[in-house]
C-alpha cells in the first residue's frame, strides 16, 4: 500500500478469525473489466461507502466509447479508479495500489499501471484458453510467473456468485452478472467500507425486480463473508476519515455540480432557465440532470442538433430567460455561428462545454483541454467571449454560478470549459448555504432611454446605449410597450442598432464590444508558495489543477520551492496576472493540448514561459509533473 | 416571464397574447427604418398585405416578434415596428422555437425564403412543423437565390441556368407544401404575393391556428428571376392552373362551366391519389370537398401533388388546418406541473441525500 507515514499493524479479533489490521493514510484502488462487468456502478458504490465513512477521496472513470464492445476484448475494458484517505487528497492517484481484474483484457490493459508489491485480486473463472487468446495470452498469467512481484489473490468470483444466489432461482447468466457486487463485498471487507448504504441502494435499484435486487445483495455478503472465512487474505486495511474542513459534506462529480450550478442561477436570478441542448458524450449527463428539476424553473429542450440547441437557448434569453447550451467535442464547432449571433446582439447565454479529446469525433469518453483557442477565437470575425474553466468536480458548481453572473450583468454569451476528467470525476463537496449564493437579479428595460428632445431616438429606446460602467446594453424584452426595436446579426450602429454599414462606426463597435469583454471584473490569482521564496511558478487552468498541486507538494516535500496559479477565468485573465507572472525567472504551463494557454500567456505578456504539453486523453500524473517541476527547480538553481 | 395557465388544446393561436381595444392602423407597424428591396420586389407586397393584416387581430403591437434567417426576405423584421430578429442563415425556426417556449403571450412569425428554409435550414424547419411550435412561418419562395445574385435554389425548376449552374441545374426541386405535409405540419397554406385577398384569408387562418402554421407564398423577383409566377397571374392562364381550396366547398377551378363554377374539379384517384377531370365527364358528384381539418395528412399531400414544378396546376388556399398539442404549451406544463407538485428548495437539493459531517 502506498502510504508515506508508516503503517500501524495490529491483531485483532475480527469476526470469527484473527485478521490484522494495518492502517494506512490513503489507498488507491482500481476496478477493471469488461463493458459489461459493472465496473462503473462497482467503482461508484465503493466511493459512496467512502464518503459515507468520511475519508476525502477523488475517482476517475475511464470508459470506452462503444456502449458494449465486443466482449473480452481490450477495446471493452472498462475501469473505475479510486483514490480515498485520511486527509485532503487533490487527484484520483497516478497508479493503483490494489487491481481488481475481473477478466484477461482487464488485467493485461491495467497491469503496468500496479506497482511492484501492489495488490492483484483476479477473477479466475473468466481465465479460459479461449478468453486468454482473445487478449494475445500465449500462457496463463495467473499460473506463468509473470505476475510474482505482485501479491496477487486468485479469486473465482463468477462461480461463488453464483453458488451465492442459487436460492433465488436466477439463471446462470442472471446469477453470473451480480459478480461485480461479490468483488465490492470483497474489498469493503478488505478496507472495513460501511455496507448498508449498498445494500439500500441495491434495493432500490432493482425496486421493481426484487429476485435481481435479492441475487445483488447477496453476492455483495458473499464477498465480504468470503474475505472474512477463507484463509486467502491475512490482512485488512483501515483509511481513517479526512480531518477536512467543517461542515456538511457529500460526493458529487462535476456534471452533476455543473447542473446545481445552473438551477442555483435560477433561483438566485429568479429567471427561467432554458437548456437548449443535444446530446453528447461526455455533456449529456448535464442535461439529463436538468431535466429533473422542472419544478426549479427550468426547461430542457432537445433539439435536432446543436445548433438548434444553442439557437432556442438563445431565443430564450431574447425573451427573458436564461439561455443555457451544453456540448463537447465538435459540437462546440457547430455553436460557434449562434455565439457570435450572441455576441453581436449582446444576450446573456451560458455556453457549457466539456471538453473530450479531438480533433473531429476525436476520443469521446477520454480528456482533453484543447478547445482553450476555440473558446477565445473560434468564430468569423473579432468575436469577444468571457472564458472560465472549473478546476475540480466540485468547483462546477461555483464556476457555473460565475459564468451566469457575467453572462447577466455584461449581457454577453460566456463560454464555461470543462472538460472529462471534472464531468465524470468526484470529490467530496462542501454543501454550500444557500444564503451565502451571490444575488444574480437583473433588471430589465421597461422604460425610453434616449436623452429627451432633438437628436438620436429623442425619447425613444436606443437598445445599444450602454451602461457606462459595464458597456453592457438595456436588456428589453418583448411585449415591454414603446420599447420595441429590431436586433440582429448584422453590424449595429452605436446606440440606436439600426443596420449600418458606416466604417468608422464598424471601428467602434468592434473596439466597444472588445472593450466590455476586457472590463469584465475577475478576482485577482492567489499564489499558492508556502515558502514564499520560489523562483519557478506553474500555471495552470482547469482540470490539471489537481495533479498540479499534488505535484507542487511532492516537490515542497523534497524541501524545494515552487509557487503554483490556478486560473478560473481565462477572458479576461485576472488583472495582476502579469504582475505575478514578472515576478519569476521561470514560468512553467502544464496543459493537456500542445501549449494553448501558454501561446496566450506569451503573446499577452510578452513571458517566456515554457509549456508541457500531454494529449493522451488521460489526466496529467502527479508524479510526472513533479519530475517536469524537479527539473525546473533544479535548472533555476544551476543556472 | 410568468407562464399563463395552460388548457390544451382549446386554445386557439392567440388567446395567450394580450389584446388592446385602440384602433391599430397598418401605419402603426411600420419602422422608421428605409424598406431596401429592389423596385417591383414581391416582398414589398407581402411587407404591405402583413402590415394592412395585422391590425385586424387587434393584438398588442409589443407583443408580437417578427424573426427571420437570412436572405432578401428576412430583412423583414427591420421594417416593422414590432419587436424582431434577424438571426442567422437557416436557424429562425430554432431561435423561434426558444423564444415562443419561454414566452406564450408572444405571437412569433418567422420569416424566411426557400434557401433559408429548405437548404441550409430545412433541418429545423421540419423539426419546429413536427414538434408544432406555435410559430407562424412565412416561406417567400421566389425559386432562386436573391441575396447572393441569383444562383439556383432548392425550389428552382431543374434544368434552371443560373450564374451556378450555366448548363442547368441538376437538383429536383422541393414542393414546400410536400415538405411540410411530410413532416406532419399541423396547417399548412400557400398564397400568391399578388393576390392580396387570398393571402390575408391564409394568414387570418393561420394566426388563428394553434401550433406551427407554414404558409408558402410565390414571391416574384424581378432581379433574378422575374416573372417566374407571370402565369399564374395572367388572365386567361391563371384560372386553367390555379387551384383554390375553400373549405367546405368543391374543388373546382377553370371558365366556368354550365353551373357557373370551374369546369374541371378535383377527383379521388387510384389507391390514394387526387387528379384533376372534366366535372363534365366525372359528374359534380365525383368533385372532392375540401376539408383541411381531414386528420389523415395524406389528403392534404395528395392535395399538394396537384402542383407541378412548371406551375400547370398550382393549388392555393390551406391545404390543411388540424388540432394537434404544441410542443411549447406542453413544456410549459410540464413545468406548471413540477412546480404544483413539488417544492423548489435548492438547499434540499444542494444537501442530497447522502451527506456526512465533519465536526
Ligand atoms: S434580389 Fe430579388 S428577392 Fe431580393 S430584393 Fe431584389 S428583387 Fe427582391
Amino acid at each position: 500500500m502506498s502510504t508515506t507515514e508508516g503503517a500501524a499493524k495490529t491483531a485483532v479479533a475480527n469476526g470469527t478469525r484473527q485478521t490484522e489490521i494495518t492502517k494506512l493514510d490513503r489507498v488507491v484502488i482500481r476496478f477493471a473489466g469488461d463493458s459489461g462487468d459493472g465496473m462503473q456502478l462497482t467503482g461508484d458504490r465503493f466511493t459512496s461507502e467512502a464518503a459515507a465513512f468520511g475519508n476525502d477521496l477523488a475517482t476517475q472513470p475511464n470508459f470506452p466509447a462503444e456502449i458494449r464492445a465486443p466482449q473480452g476484448t481490450m477495446a471493452g475494458v472498462s475501469s473505475f479508479q479510486v483514490h480515498f484517505a485520511d486527509y485532503d487528497i487533490l487527484t484520483p492517484g497516478d497508479r493503483p495500489d490494489v487491481l481488481v481484474a475481473m477478466n484477461p483484457a482487464a488485467l493485461k490493459a491495467n497491469i503496468k499501471d500496479l506497482p511492484a508489491g501492489g495488490t492483484l485480486i483476479v477473477n479466475t473463472d473468466e481465465f479460459a484458453k479461449r478468453n486468454l487468446a482473445k487478449v494475445g495470452y500465449d500462457a496463463d498469467p495467473l499460473e506463468d510467473g509473470s505476475l510474482d512481484s505482485y501479491q496477487v489473490f486468485k479469486v473465482a468470483m463468477a462461480t461463488l456468485t453464483i453458488g451465492a444466489v442459487e436460492s433465488t432461482g436466477l439463471g446462470k447468466k442472471d446469477a453470473e452478472r451480480c459478480k461485480n457486487m461479490f468483488a465490492l463485498g470483497l474489498l469493503s471487507w478488505m478496507y472495513h467500507r460501511p455496507t448498508e448504504g449498498t445494500e439500500r441502494f441495491l434495493r432500490e435499484k432493482f425496486a421493481r425486480k426484487p429476485e435481481i435486487a435479492e441475487a445483488n445483495v447477496l453476492a455483495f455478503r458473499a464477498g465480504w463473508n468470503y474475505g472474512e472465512t477463507t484463509e486467502a487474505f491475512a490482512v485488512t486495511y483501515e483509511v481513517a476519515p479526512a480531518k477536512l474542513a467543517p461542515g456538511t459534506y457529500r460526493q458529487i462529480t462535476g456534471n452533476t455540480a455543473l447542473a446545481y450550478g445552473i438551477v442555483a442561477s435560477a433561483v438566485q436570478s429568479k429567471l427561467p432557465v432554458l437548456l437548449g441542448t443535444y446530446p453528447i458524450t461526455p455533456a449529456s449527463d448535464i442535461l439529463h440532470e436538468l431535466s429533473k428539476y422542472k419544478h426549479f424553473g427550468i426547461t430542457t429542450f432537445q433539439a435536432e442538433d446543436e445548433i438548434a440547441g444553442i439557437g432556442a437557448a438563445l431565443g430564450a434569453s431574447y425573451g427573458g430567460a436564461l439561455g443555457v447550451t451544453s456540448t463537447s467535442g465538435p459540437g462546440i464547432a457547430l455553436k460557434a455561428e449562434t455565439i457570435g449571433l450572441g455576441v453581436m446582439t449582446e444576450l446573456p447565454l451560458v455556453v457549457i462545454d466539456v471538453q473530450r479529446g479531438g480533433p473531429s469525433t476525436g476520443l469521446p469518453t477520454k480528456t482533453e483541454q484543447a478547445d482553450l483557442l476555440q473558446a477565445m477565437y473560434g468564430r468569423n470575425g473579432e468575436c469577444p467571449v468571457p472564458v472560465l474553466a472549473p478546476q475540480s468536480p466540485a468547483d462546477c458548481f461555483r464556476t457555473a454560478l460565475e459564468a451566469t453572473k457575467i453572462a447577466l450583468t455584461y449581457r454577453t454569451p460566456v463560454l464555461l470549459l470543462s472538460d472529462g476528467a471534472v464531468a465524470n470525476g468526484s470529490e467530496p463537496w462542501l454543501v454550500p448555504d444557500i444564503a451565502d449564493l451571490p444575488d444574480l437579479t437583473v433588471e430589465f428595460a421597461t422604460e425610453p432611454n434616449a436623452p429627451e428632445g432633438g437628436g438620436e431616438g429623442g425619447g425613444g429606446f436606443l437598445p445599444y446605449l450602454r451602461d457606462p460602467e459595464t458597456l453592457a446594453r438595456p436588456w428589453a424584452l418583448p411585449g415591454t410597450p414603446g420599447l420595441q426595436h429590431r436586433i440582429g446579426g448584422l453590424e449595429k450602429a452605436d446606440r440606436t442598432g439600426n443596420i449600418s454599414y458606416d466604417p468608422d462606426n464598424h471601428d467602434r463597435m468592434v473596439r466597444l464590444r472588445q472593450a466590455k469583454v476586457d472590463g469584465i471584473q475577475v478576482p485577482d490569482v492567489t499564489v499558492d508558495d508556502p515558502s514564499g521564496k520560489a523562483q519557478v511558478l506553474v500555471l495552470g487552468w482547469g482540470s490539471s489543477y489537481g495533479p498540479i498541486g499534488a505535484a507542487c507538494r511532492r516537490v515542497r516535500k523534497l524541501g524545494h520551492s515552487v509557487a503554483q496559479v490556478h486560473l478560473r477565468h481565462l477572458n479576461p485573465f485576472p488583472a495582476n496576472l502579469g504582475e505575478v507572472l514578472a515576478g519569476y525567472s521561470k514560468v512553467i504551463i502544464p496543459e493537456m493540448n500542445l501549449g494553448q494557454l501558454a501561446m496566450l500567456i506569451r503573446a499577452r505578456y510578452l513571458v517566456d514561459a515554457q509549456s508541457y504539453t500531454k494529449v493522451a486523453g488521460l489526466p496529467f500524473k502527479a508524479e510526472e509533473l513533479q519530475n517536469v517541476l524537479l527539473d525546473a527547480v533544479k535548472g533555476v538553481h544551476a543556472a | 416571464m410568468t407562464a399563463v395557465d395552460l388548457g390544451l388544446p382549446q386554445l386557439g393561436g392567440l388567446d395567450l397574447v394580450p389584446t388592446t381595444d385602440e384602433p391599430q392602423k397598418a401605419k402603426d407597424y411600420k419602422s422608421d427604418q428605409e424598406v431596401r428591396w429592389c423596385p417591383g420586389c414581391g416582398d414589398y407586397v407581402v411587407l404591405n398585405a402583413v402590415q394592412s393584416f395585422l391590425p385586424t387581430l387587434g393584438l398588442k403591437r409589443e407583443n408580437i416578434v417578427f424573426v427571420s434567417g437570412i436572405g432578401c426576405s428576412s430583412r423583414f423584421p427591420y421594417y416593422m415596428n414590432t419587436y424582431g430578429m434577424h438571426s442567422i442563415h437557416g436557424r429562425a425556426p430554432a431561435i423561434a422555437t426558444g423564444l415562443a417556449v419561454s414566452r406564450p403571450d408572444l405571437s412569433v412569425w418567422v420569416v424566411t425564403g426557400d434557401g433559408d428554409a429548405l437548404s441550409i435550414g430545412g433541418n429545423h424547419l421540419i423539426h419546429a412543423l413536427r414538434r408544432n411550435v406555435n410559430l407562424k412561418i412565412l416561406l417567400f419562395n421566389n425559386r432562386i437565390y436573391g441575396l447572393t445574385k441569383g444562383q439556383y435554389s432548392p425550389t428552382s425548376e431543374e434544368g434552371k441556368i443560373t450564374k451556378s449552374t450555366p448548363l442547368g441545374s441538376l437538383d429536383h426541386p422541393f414542393n414546400p407544401v410536400s415538405l411540410a405535409l411530410g413532416a406532419e405540419a399541423s396547417f399548412v397554406g400557400r398564397a400568391l404575393d399578388s393576390d392580396r385577398k387570398g393571402l390575408t384569408e391564409v394568414l387570418r387562418q393561420a394566426a388563428a391556428h394553434r401550433g406551427s402554421a407554414l404558409v408558402e407564398i410565390y414571391q416574384n423577383c424581378p432581379i433574378f428571376n422575374d416573372g417566374a409566377f407571370d402565369v399564374l397571374k395572367e388572365a386567361g392562364q391563371a384560372e386553367e392552373r390555379l387551384i383554390p381550396l375553400v373549405d367546405g366547398e368543391p374543388i373546382r377551378f377553370g371558365s366556368p362551366g354550365p353551373d357557373g363554377l370551374g369546369e374541371y374539379g378535383v377527383v379521388r384517384s387510384g389507391f390514394a391519389g387526387l387528379e384533376v377531370a372534366k366535372v363534365s365527364e366525372v359528374g359534380e358528384d365525383a368533385v372532392i370537398v375540401h376539408d383541411s381539418s381531414h386528420h389523415d395528412p395524406s389528403y392534404a399531400f395528395a392535395l399538394s401533388r396537384l402542383s407541378t414544378q412548371d406551375l400547370s396546376h398550382v393549388v392555393t388556399g390551406v391545404f390543411r388546418n388540424v388540432e394537434r398539442s404544441t410542443y411549447d404549451d406542453l413544456a410549459r406544463r410540464q413545468v406548471a406541473q413540477a412546480k404544483e407538485s413539488k417544492t423548489a428548495d435548492l438547499q434540499a437539493l444542494l444537501r442530497g441525500k447522502d451527506t456526512w459531517t465533519v465536526a
